[in-house]
Order: C-alpha cells, then structure tokens, then sequence
C-alpha cells in the first residue's frame, strides 16, 4: 500500500496539473451511478431484510428468537404449535418433481434439438416457436386448458398425485431449457462434429452419448438449474389443479404460521440464487469455450 | 425412446451410396426427411397433449353451451360491471409497475453496465437475485411483502415508532399497494432483459459524437436513446405481459377477493359446477389470450422496425 | 473528377461551416482575431488546420505505477501527416486520445495552431477521429452518420446533405448513402467514419489504428486513399499504427514510440536509412546485428570497414546493425577479396525482383556473440546478382557493404 503511494508520487510531474474534465466526468457518473444503484438495491433488499427480521422477532410478544429457523432444521414445529408435515410433503413433492421433470424435459428436448439442428432447419424453427409459446401463454390459462385434462387422468388413467404435474411443469420450463439447450447447439459446430466420429466408425448412439452430450454437457446442466429453479417456485398451476407443492405448502402453513414459511421462503429464493449464480458462471464457462474457438 | 431415434440415422442414409441410382437416391433422401420428421414426434406429441390442447379447450370452452353448443352468450360475463373493473384493475396495475419497472430497471442495467467491469461481482450478484424474484418468486414476495408492509409488518412497526402513523393493513390490495408489490418483480425483470441492450452499447459512439462535437444532452438524444429506444419499448411490452399475467403472488396477497384477472379466473375455477359460471374461465383466459398475443404482435413489430438496422 | 469538385467547393463550405459554428466566438478557444486570420490562412491556401505541439506531456492511468505518456513531446506542421508507431502498450494512442481530448493528461501542455487546449473538452476541440472499428452510428444510413457532425453545429438540413453527399463522393460510397452502415463490409464503415471526420473540416484529423480491422487487400486500398484524400485537403493528420509498412506508406514522419516517448521522429527514409536507436532500427525493417569493433566514427565487421551513424558506441565489442541489403554475398572461390566470413546457404527465399538468402557463418568464432549457436545473417540481393545455380548447403563469403550502420 504504502509503496504503491510511494512510485505513485515518483511519477507525478511536479507543478499545476492540467484540468482533469474526464476524471471530473467520471466522478459525476459514479454518483450518479451510486444513487440509482442504491435506491434500487434499497427497493430490493428491504423487503429480503424485513423477511429476515420477521422471522427472528415474534410478532405479538416482540421476543427475539431463533425459534422458526431451529423447527425447519430440526423438522420438529412443536415449540411454535406448528404441524409441519405439509412443509415436508410439499417440499418432498416439489424435490421429486424437479427429478421428474428435468429428465423428461431432457429426453423430450435434447435428443429432437440435436438431430433438428443437424438435419433441418425448418424443423428446428418449428421447435423454437413451439417451445417459446409458453411465454406467450400465461400459466393461468394454461391451468384453465389442463383442468380437464388432469381430470381425465387421475380418473381414468393416473391418480392425483402431485407427481404428475411434472407433464405441465415440463411445458413451463420448455422455454427457458430450450434457450440454454440452443445457446450450447449453436457454440459447437454439431455438424462437423458427427460427421467426422461417423466417419471414424462410430455408431449413432455413440456419437451422440459419446461425442455431444460431453459437448453439451454445460447446457444441459443450465437447461436443469433453470428447470429446477421455475419448478421450486411454481405455485399457479399446482394451486389451482389442487395438487400439493413447496409453494402450497408455504401458502397454507402460512396461515397458521407465518414466521416458518417466511424462513422457508427466504430458504428457497438464496437457493434459487445460489443456482442462478451457478448458472452464471456455467455460460460463462460455455461462452469462453466458444471464444477459444 | 432414444435409441429409436438414434437408428433413424443410419437406415435413411444407407440407400444414398454413390452406386444408387438418381430415383432410390430420391427416395432415399425423402425417407432421411422421413426419418427426421419422426425423430421430432414424441416432441410435438407432447407439446400437442399438454400444450396445445388446453389452449384448444380454452378457446372451444369459451364458445361453448353447456351441452356442447356454440354459443356468444358466455362472452356476456365479460361485459358485467365487476369483470370491467377487473381488467381495468389488472390493465392499469400492469402499465404502472411495468412504466415503473422499465424506467427504474433501465436506469439500474445502465448503472450496471457502464464504467464497471463486464463480470464484476456486484452484476453477477444483482441479475441472479434479480431472476430470482422476476421469475420464481410468486408466493415468496407476497410473503415478504406480508413482512414488510402488512399488519405486523417490520416496516409497519417502524413506521409506528418512528412517526406514529398506522399504515392501513389494506394499503397493499390498493391499486398503489398493488403497483408497488408488481414492481418488486417487474424491475428485476427490466434488469435482466434490458443488460444484454445495455451492454451492446459501445463506448466508442460516446467518443465519436464527442470528438465530432456533441455533447451529452445530443449523445443521449440522438445516438444513446434512439439507438436503445427498439429494445426499450418491446422490454416495457414484455414486462406488462408478465404482469397482467403474474397470478400466483396477488393470489397469496389476498385469496378472497377478484379483483385482478387472474383471480377472477381462480374464482371461476372454483364455481364451475355453478351453472351461471359456465365458459366463465375459459372466456376470461380467452381474453388473456387476446390481450397478450396483441402485445406480443406489438413487441414484433417493434423488433422488426429495429431490424432495419440491427 | 470528383475530388476536382471538392476542391473547387471546399473554400467555400469552411466559410459556410465558420458562421455556423456556434463556438467560433462564444468561448475564449478561438477569439475572433484568429478566426478571421484562419478564415484568410484558409482561403489563399490548400493548408487548413493549425500545426500541433505537445509539450512534456505527462499521462497516468489511475492506479498505474508506470507513465504512459513520459514527457512526451511532438511537434507537428500544418497540413502533415505524422504516423505514430510502436508496439502495443507503448503509449501511441494514448497520445491520440490525449491530444484528441479523449485522456486527461496530469502534466504539459498541447497546443494546436498556436492556441493552449489542455483544458478544453472533447467536443470543442474540433478534431475528427476515426476509431478502429464499431464507431459508426448504428441506427444512422452512412449519410445520416456523415452529416451528424454537421447537425451537432446546427447545419441546415439541406447544406449538411449537400455536404454529406461530397464527403461520400470524396471515399466512393456515394452510392451506398442510404444504407445502414452494418449492412457494409468493414472497408466500407471504415471509409464512412472517414468521410463523417472529414466532414466537419476538422483542425486535425485523428485516425486510432484505422486499418488494423480490415483485410490484407482492403487495408492497401484504403491507407493509400486515406493518404491521397490527407494531400488534397491538406488536414493536418495524426496517424497511429503498430503496423511498420502501413506507417512507411502514408506518412511524412514517422514517430517511433517506446515507452511512452518518441525514440525517433523522422521521414521514413531517414528512419530505415540513419536510425537514431537500436529500437528504432530493430523495429522498422529487418537488420543483422552483427559483431564489430568501433571508434564511434567506423566499425570493422567482418573484415570491413563501415561508417557509422550518429550516436553510434564505441568499443572493442558492439553490434553494428547492417540491413540485409546493405551485405554482399558471393560464392568462395568467385571472389578473391580478403574481407567477408566463409558461410552456409540455408534458405533461399526468391521473391522476384530481389532474394533473400539466409546462411549460417561456418565458423564457430562468433558464438559467443550468438548464445553460444553459430551465427546467422540475412542477405538480400537484387535478383540478377544472386550467384547462378545457388543451391541449399553451398560455400559463401558474406560482407557488409561500407553503408553507414548504427553501432550499438
């Protein structure tokens, strides 16, 4: 420190410094830059840090306790007078729907993408229109289309268990999957990739689990973070088809008790952060890996 | 399943030797067509049975009688005084918090982006928190809104003794309340669409309009602003279209009361053993439908005026 | 044809520009007394612009530990073109972007046509840059990017097109006018930015690497235009390249820089003839450093005696830089000379008016000099004295010519 100040002044001209107009320019952008960036992060965080406070102080005695966060790790609600049980049927459904979901969001994508992306063009923009609609198509509408046909289902073919949400579920995450899946498609060149391991001998089913899953790999992982973090979150149309979810779940025990399903929300969004920084740093990775190319 | 789609390949190429005649070449390319076209059915199978047909039975459901009929007389509901304000409500909530939101997030994805460092820590740790609360939150942020704001609030506390002022425990299912807690998902979302806008603005167009003599107010009027104007407008679009569609956060703020489209689709859900109900849902989500594909016909069009030069 | 036509009509768009400029008499940058000398300076002469000085400039980047500009020093004549040329990280466009107003500097002072505009802002300076790449206006066709130095000064519509258009004309892009600039090639945009520089009848014209994005052919094309268009409005030009043969084409000067000064400033010719450093030397042009013995005014390399330039050391044991086409070589046994070192012919490189042959000297009496491997040299010949039959492997004498040589 002290010798970076030390060569920094040895380097100075000596005598009056010429007008420092880019410098001043900077140090206005930054406090502007500051304010924006602190209202925002303000309007953001509050509500995080309310949630935060809220769980920790009791809010008819106003004691401080620790009380809401020692029932969710230890399973046991008792001391607050909370059943639990739904928080654990909940959150048990929506892990088990996240493993469903993913792998059949990854056999019903991967496999159609990667033979589209070789083989047609036409084709493949077909599959991007009709993996984006769900954008278009708010999941309450889609709720309203699905009644009937969940009804149809659980009587005549399945059951009403939660799992089978998984069929919806994998239309809602069609988009972002398919986004993720096509960024990692269009940053290898597929094509010259199978033609040369055809060509080495290799069988189809080797190259593609050989040759461009490894390719893929980073993609499909994003494609399942983002999956498993719009799952998690749901609540649209387990609520309304009446299936149990982790976010019914969080609705109705907070209800009865809202300091554990504030505790169990701010559980859920920093692990939803935590998989969209992983995320993150996976495109990165993809991003880089294409540069290098 | 993969398997079979695996050995399409092989089979569809085998006939296309170079000893193969021009007419089995012919066919052998229309089976390779063949072949490709079948790998992709379990794909649009799928989206067939959980896709397209629910939005079927929404448009069929909401011209239909009760014994199957055709019939307008379901679109009735929508004219009644309590469904007129229910899309007022959700239209008027959803153009605030998304001019709210696109303003308020632009300017965060500016600050953001320029003079920092393309992957520095802050923007990592902002757009991940952002996706989180644009597009999973739902249920959580009216939690957090609960704790904040509502009856026993932190913030209501703090409001109390620091000033003495009770807030109305009904301020948050007011249209301001409700426009706030929208905007707490609609400006995260303006900061992740609208970076990758902010980020292709290059550092070397401030320089040339400077060194040909503009200065800032003519930057940003005439290079910063028209150059971001396109993808500004179809983000302010995106953005009332993720909120005149948003459910899952108003449902958990107040379950009992309609007063925003989509809880009145939940409403109609409910009662749809009530025979003065019939079609009610599927006209409403119909509805939807139409206001949502004319907002995203309006973001193409934007798009496509931009793509004259982008 | 064209370019006549832009001649006729320059003089009197400067006059036009002037009572349209906003700034010309609001700030104290150009009282009125010089304008109207500008104005006259302008009007009887090819040469607009004033010269350029930059005096013990001094730059920093916050955080550096090193300056980037070293009391930095460059005088420049009206109506020149001065290349800058180094390496990367030696402090070229920084001085560009210095002078262009673009850094500010923490010591000196820069002077343009006599007037101190250390403190005056980027877009009061009337210079024109032309960036590397990326620096059109996206979401302007290639005239609306022409004319928008013109709007800035409140041009009338109709003027600013006319204008415009000429500018076009002047690069050969009248055609494209209407497109938008990222439907045209690289060479394009580049000539685009061009004419929108020259637009606005800059003071100086300031071009950062202009070329280095653009292919092989296109990159020929365009250096030799930008230098044609240079000469027929006289603007006085700054011109910064890491690329040695762009520099030597174009320039009037040359400024070697390293280590955020300039080595040598000088006409091309001098430059590669007469350098004033080794850097300079080794940085334009290929050169053998060969080992000699010097008295500051001569040296002996390999038994011959060679002038020396300037600045030249002295010492039993210096290198003396000998250029390629400055050694002879001939085949043993055809020269009865006793000057010259027995060597071996590795490679033959004919290309076409002249060849280069690379040898490697038989004896081992050098290899200290060459960390301890056998010397190398590079001779170049014009064809026709290139010894018949020269074959890989083949017996020669090598000898530097008595041109004069910088020891070092």
């Amino acid at each position: 420190m002290n010798a970076t100040a030390e060569s920094r002044e040895s380097i100075e001209p000596t005598g009056t410094r010429p007008p420092q107009l880019r410098a001043a320019r900077v140090r206005r952008q930054s406090v502007i830059k500051f304010v924006i960036l602190f209202v925002t992060l303000a309007f953001l965080f509050v509500p995080l840090i309310s949630m935060l406070v809220f769980t920790l102080r009791h809010p008819l005695s106003g004691r401080w306790s620790l009380a809401p966060w020692v029932a969710i790790f230890t399973g046991n609600g008792e001391s607050l007078g909370a059943d639990l049980t739904v928080l654990w049927q909940g959150l048990g459904a929506s892990l088990a729907l996240c493993a469903v979901t993913v792998v059949l969001m990854l056999l019903l994508m991967v496999p159609t993408m990667v033979i589209v992306h070789i083989r047609s063009k036409a084709l493949e923009r077909a599959i991007e229109w009709v993996a984006t609609l769900p954008l278009t198509i708010p999941a309450i509408v889609l709720v309203v289309g699905l009644g009937p046909i969940y009804r149809w289902l659980s009587s005549s073919l399945l059951n009403t268990n939660p799992i089978w949400l998984c069929f919806a579920y994998v239309v809602l995450v069609m988009p972002f999957a398919f986004r993720a899946i096509a960024v990692g498609l269009n940053s290898i060149d597929v094509k010259t990739l199978v033609e040369a391991s055809r060509s080495l001998g290799a069988s189809w089913p080797k190259v593609f689990f050989r040759v461009i899953i490894p390719n893929l790999w980073q993609s499909i992982l994003s494609a399942s973070f983002i999956s498993i973090a719009v799952v998690l979150g749901e609540y649209t149309v387990a609520s309304l088809l009446g299936r149990m979810n982790l976010q019914v779940a969080l609705y109705q025990l907070g209800q009865s008790n809202s300091q554990i399903s504030t505790a169990m929300s701010l559980l859920a969004l920093l692990f939803g952060v935590v998989l969209l920084v992983a995320l993150d740093l996976i495109s990165e990775r993809v991003a880089k890996s294409k540069e290098g190319k | 399943m993969t398997a079979s789609i695996a050995q399409n390949g092989p089979v569809a190429t085998k006939g296309a030797g170079p000893s193969a005649t021009s007419a089995s070449s012919a066919i052998a390319r229309h089976r390779k067509e063949l072949g490709t076209f079948a790998v992709t059915i379990p794909f649009f199978a799928y989206t067939a049975c959980f896709l397209l047909a629910p939005t079927v039975i929404v448009v069929v459901g909401a011209f239909q009688t009760r014994d199957g009929g055709f019939t307008l007389a379901n679109f009735a509901k929508l004219f009644e005084a309590n469904t007129v304000s229910a899309f007022v409500t959700s239209i008027v909530v959803s153009i605030a918090s998304s001019v709210i939101g696109a303003v308020v997030g632009g300017l965060a994805s500016y600050a953001l982006v320029i003079g920092a460092k393309p992957n520095g820590l802050l923007r990592r740790m902002v757009s991940a928190i952002s996706s989180v609360l644009a597009q999973f939150g739902g249920v959580m942020l009216a939690f957090a809104f609960i704790a904040t704001i509502g009856i026993n609030g932190i913030g209501t506390m703090l409001i109390k003794t620091v000033t003495g002022l009770t807030v109305n425990p009904n301020w948050l299912s007011s249209l301001s309340g409700l426009v706030t807690v929208y905007c707490y998902f609609q400006i995260p979302l303006m900061i992740i669409i609208f970076l990758p806008a902010v980020d292709s603005i290059r550092p070397q167009w401030r320089e040339a309009c400077e060194s040909l003599g503009g200065n800032t107010v003519q930057y940003w009027t005439r290079v910063a602003l028209p150059i971001l104007a396109p993808r500004f407008i179809s983000a302010f679009l995106l953005l009332f279209a993720s909120a005149f569609s948003a459910y899952a956060t108003a449902a958990a703020l107040f379950s009992q009361r309609s007063i925003l489209v989509p809880l009145m689709i939940q409403g109609a859900m409910r009662n749809e053993m009530d025979p003065n109900q019939q079609g009610f849902a599927q006209v409403l989500a119909f509805a939807m439908i139409v206001v949502v594909a004319i907002v995203m016909l309006l973001s193409h069009a934007v798009e496509k005026r931009a793509g004259r030069w982008q | 044809m064209s370019l006549a036509e832009h001649n006729v009509t320059a003089p009197k768009a400067d006059e036009d520009a002037f009572k349209n400029d906003p700034t010309a008499s609001l700030d104290g940058i150009r009282p009125k007394d010089v304008t109207a000398a500008a104005k006259a300076l302008l009007k009887d002469s090819t040469t607009r612009g004033g010269g350029i000085q930059m005096q013990d400039v001094v730059k920093i980047y916050p955080g550096a530990t090193k300056r980037a500009l070293d009391d930095f020093n460059l005088d420049i004549k009206p109506g020149e073109m001065v290349v800058l040329l180094g390496g990367s990280g030696c402090g070229k466009s920084t001085a560009l972007r210095s002078l262009a107003g673009l850094e500010d500097i923490q010591g000196g002072r820069i002077l343009v046509g006599g007037q101190d505009v250390t403190g005056v802002p980027v877009n009061k300076r009337e210079m024109a840059m032309v960036f590397q790449a990326y620096s059109l206006f996206p979401h302007m066709t290639a005239v609306e990017n022409v004319e928008f130095g013109l709007e800035v000064r409140g041009v009338g519509r109709d003027e600013r097109r006319k204008i415009a258009m000429e500018q076009l004309e002047l690069v050969g892009l009248a055609d494209q006018a209407t497109k938008y600039t990222q439907q045209m090639s690289g060479g394009q945009q580049q000539r685009v930015a061009l004419a929108r520089a020259l637009a606005i009848k800059p003071r100086v014209l300031l071009l950062d690497e202009p070329l280095s994005a653009l292919d092989a052919k296109v990159r020929v094309q365009l250096r030799d235009e930008i230098r044609r268009i240079q000469l027929n409005t006289g603007t006085t030009t700054v011109f910064v390249t890491h690329d040695q043969e762009e520099a030597l084409a174009v320039a009037d000067r040359i400024g070697v820089m390293n280590h955020g000064r300039i080595e040598q400033i000088a006409a091309p010719q001098n430059l590669y003839q007469r350098p004033a450093t080794e850097y300079v030397a080794t940085f334009i042009g290929l050169t053998n450093r060969l080992p000699g013995v010097s008295n500051g005014e001569e040296a002996v390399v390999f038994g011959q005696r060679v002038p020396l330039l300037p600045n030249s050391k002295k010492g039993d044991l210096v290198a003396v830089l000998v250029r390629p086409e400055n050694l002879t070589l001939k085949r043993t046994g055809e020269t009865d000379s006793k000057v010259g070192e027995h060597a071996r012919v590795e490679v033959i490189h004919f290309l076409g008016a002249v060849a280069r042959v690379d040898c490697e000297i038989s004896t081992g009496e050098y290899q200290h000099w060459n960390k301890g491997e056998q010397l190398k040299v590079t001779v170049q010949l014009p064809a026709n004295e290139l010894p018949a039959g020269l074959a890989v492997g083949d017996d020669v004498v090598v000898a530097p010519r008595p041109v004069a040589a910088l020891a070092c």
